[in-house]
């Protein structure tokens, strides 16, 4: 009997290799529904796995295998281990559940395309890199799994890499997360300098013992995991590679740039809390950048007109509210979030891919309009959806939202400050996505009559995982009503892995006075919309005129790319090519180069010797022999 | 008996015809046998000294040098016939293929 951990993470890989080996001869539909199946199966051995540890008692819940043992240098051991607890339960069932869905999509959505097997392969490969990731059993096996989906999200992003757009995109994605896995690295050594291990559960006993709270090497290895999730949960300064990530097919960004390897980086984090919770500092500097990041994404997102570029703007906003809550050290709401962020985001993605696919391409909301009478299903379920993600009672975002809420104004790491800013990034969410509803969906057709005529709702195959996605972002939200005493299932399921840290104590009627605003906000936000985008569309494009700049600004995404591009690109370019004309080319080249000129050279003194005459080398060998004999006879030296 | 110098007079005398005969003679096949003849003016050196020291070893050599120089006259012909029959010539000054 295969343990059940391996069974989850070997599944994806036995689709790839089956894909691989065969899936290029069989074809498209062969591939897809390999792909499908394993994920499914490895969706049921999540569920196994889930129910098993439900089996046992709160404090016993975690399920560990060593698979063999991977290093092993004098007493430094590092085992290739999985381990499911509450914690990576919650995120293999979102990766497997969420992912199975996006898989069933993608059968509709690439139907037709000539790679569509290298594509199924991709997708299970990263499936497998991110349940090594949430399923590692320590840093090592994690800091594999990053890797892994780093590079899948590279070669996914690329996948149409014809078109220089997309493979820019995936050089930047990559690049850019290198820049934050380098700091993980160097995290990971400090911990195997401190603790000499890289176990989760051994870090955890010593932790306490080892470090001091608020102490420098706490406060840098915590900095430097941060930096790592900076990177690839898209947080300022690193988050610039997101919105381009969207050059990749659109599934794509629903899995990986919305559910679950932009989460990483939260999970790292959730799953390192007590470094966390002994380092004020750095969890201070992180949840300010998790707010200034929920603010930034959002005010952008609220003027794109890409359809794509709005959700992903929306996505590095939402992840914002997560790393604010981890900063403020409400984990359990933070993987709450990223929970029902990963039913709606992607659902709000799929419903977009839906779009561009009846739309053949389409991707400018200006162009868009009126299209819920076409695509019935598509937009209802992207309404629940945006619904959800404004944060309406009671949907699955006003739950998981309002828990980073109160959390960030009664934690004790958190403050009127971060509520404030969470307070306007729920105003704005609200705003951006009912905009971008609106002018999708409902209000004029801006299309020509020849394209509406050609208008179809997508097929049953793109519908479905829909129509599952709206459900779950409708009751996914449900499992953490807070007030009532034991009905918060969420927090008592995560409760053994955060500890204390998870519970906050609540106070019914404070409690819901904060609901009754975040609710207030979102309404206000959805009523702002219509009132720009349905009642009053002139009124948008007049505020457009009157804060030209702002609009500009705003539009151009606080030129950032531009900033960092004349900050850090250009000058690395200029080094790089002073190092390249000077040191290659004028030091290292020329040193080469002037060897060989040296034997050239000599060649061509010494070929004058060889005449090509047999009797010239008759007489210098003549010449040779008298001159040694001469020596030998005579003694002259 | 001639005295020592005699002999190595005609030796040294036969030795230098056939340098010259090497440097001097464009035909080839008369380098070749511009060669044996240096050989077999080294070979009566050879046994001038073995008569003069009363000992077999300089002749032993010469029979080494004979049938070195039999091999080598078989090879150098059988080279020269080659050369011949691609080039038409055995003027050594025109065969300088390998010179750049």
């Amino acid at each position: 009997m295969m343990n059940i951990l391996a069974i989850i993470l070997l599944l994806p890989l036995a689709g790839v290799l089956l894909n691989f080996l065969f899936g290029w001869r069989r074809g498209e539909k062969f591939a897809g529904w390999v792909a499908v199946a394993v994920m499914a199966l490895a969706f049921a051995a999540s569920v196994a796995g889930f129910v098993q540890l439900l089996g046992l008692p709160p404090t016993e819940r975690l399920l560990r295998v060593d698979l063999f043992k991977w290093i092993a240098i004098g007493k430094f051991e590092v085992n290739a281990g999985l381990m499911l607890d509450p914690l990576s339960s919650l995120m293999t069932l979102v990766v497997t559940g969420v992912g199975t869905l996006i898989h069933i999509y993608s059968i509709g959505y690439m139907h037709g395309d000539r790679s569509v097997v290298r594509y199924f392969i991709y997708l299970n490969l990263f499936v497998f890199f991110m349940l090594t990731l949430v399923l590692g059993s320590n840093l090592l096996v994690l800091f594999v799994g990053w890797e892994g989906v780093g590079l899948c999200s590279y070669l996914l992003i690329g996948f149409w890499f014809e078109r220089p757009a997309a493979s820019e995109a995936g050089k930047k994605a990559f690049i850019v997360n290198r820049i934050g896995d380098f700091c993980f690295l160097i995290a990971l050594f400090m911990i195997v300098g401190i603790f000499g291990t890289l176990d989760f559960a051994a870090i955890l006993q010593s932790a306490p013992g080892k470090l001091t709270v608020g102490g420098s090497a706490v406060t840098a290895i915590c900095l430097l995991l941060f930096a790592g999730a900076t990177g690839k949960s898209a947080q300022i300064p690193l988050f610039v590679w997101l919105p381009d990530a969207m050059e990749g097919p659109t599934p794509v960004s629903a899995l990986i740039h919305a559910a679950t390897m932009v989460t990483a980086g939260v999970y790292l984090m959730a799953r390192m809390y007590f470094l966390f919770d002994l380092a004020p500092v750095a969890t201070n500097i992180i949840a300010i950048i998790g707010a200034a990041t929920l603010l930034l994404a959002a005010t952008i997102a609220t003027v794109q007109t890409d359809i794509k570029r709005v959700l992903a703007y929306s996505t590095v906003s939402q992840l914002g509210y997560m790393v604010m809550a981890v900063g403020v050290g409400a984990y359990s709401a933070a993987i709450f979030h990223l929970m029902t962020h990963a039913f709606f985001k992607a659902l709000l993605f799929m419903g977009a891919g839906s779009v561009i696919h009846a739309l053949k391409g389409e991707q400018n909301m200006n162009r868009m309009g009126g299209l819920s009478a076409a695509l019935p299903a598509t937009s209802l379920t992207c309404t629940v959806g945006g619904v959800a993600i404004a944060g309406i009672f009671p949907l699955a975002g006003f739950f998981s939202k309002d828990a980073i809420l109160f959390s960030a104004m009664t934690s004790e790491r958190g403050g009127l400050g971060f509520w404030l800013a969470g307070a306007t990034g729920a105003l704005l969410t609200a705003f951006y996505i009912f905009r971008l509803l609106f002018k999708t969906f409902y209000g004029r057709c801006n299309l020509t009559m020849e394209e509406q005529r050609n208008l179809h709702e997508s097929p049953a195959s793109m519908t479905f995982p829909l129509k599952v996605l709206a459900v779950l972002s409708f009751v996914g939200g449900w499992v953490g009503i807070p007030l009532i005493p034991g009905v918060n299932i969420f927090d008592g399921f995560l409760a053994p892995v955060f500890g204390a840290a998870g519970e906050t104590h609540h106070e019914v009627l404070f409690e819901l006075a904060m609901m009754a605003v975040s609710f207030a906000i979102a309404i206000l936000g959805i009523f702002l919309a219509h009132n720009l985008f349905v009642l009053n569309v002139k009124g948008s494009a007049g505020y457009v005129e009157r804060f030209p700049g702002l609009y500009r600004l705003l539009f151009n995404k606080y030129y950032i790319d531009e900033i960092y591009d004349s900050l850090v690109v250009q000058p690395i370019r200029r080094v790089s090519v002073r190092l390249w004309r000077d040191f290659d080319d004028g030091m290292l080249d020329a040193s080469v180069n002037g060897a060989g000129g040296f034997v050239t050279l000599a060649g061509d003194v010494v070929r004058k010797l060889q005449t090509g005459y047999v009797k010239s080398y008759a007489v210098m060998m003549l010449v040779g022999v008298f001159a040694i004999l001469l020596y030998l006879t005579t003694g002259v030296k | 008996m001639a005295p020592l110098e005699h002999y190595l007079i005609v030796s040294a005398l036969l030795f230098s015809i056939g340098v010259v005969g090497v440097v001097v003679r464009r035909n080839a096949i008369v380098v070749v046998m511009s060669i044996e003849l240096m050989l077999n003016a080294g070979n009566l050196a050879f046994v001038t000294f073995a008569r003069f020291l009363d000992s077999m070893d300089g002749q032993l050599v010469v029979f080494f040098v004979m049938g070195v120089a039999a091999a080598e006259a078989a090879v150098g012909l059988a080279i020269l016939i080659l050369v011949y029959r691609n080039r038409e010539t055995t003027d050594v000054d025109e065969l300088k293929l390998l010179r750049l």
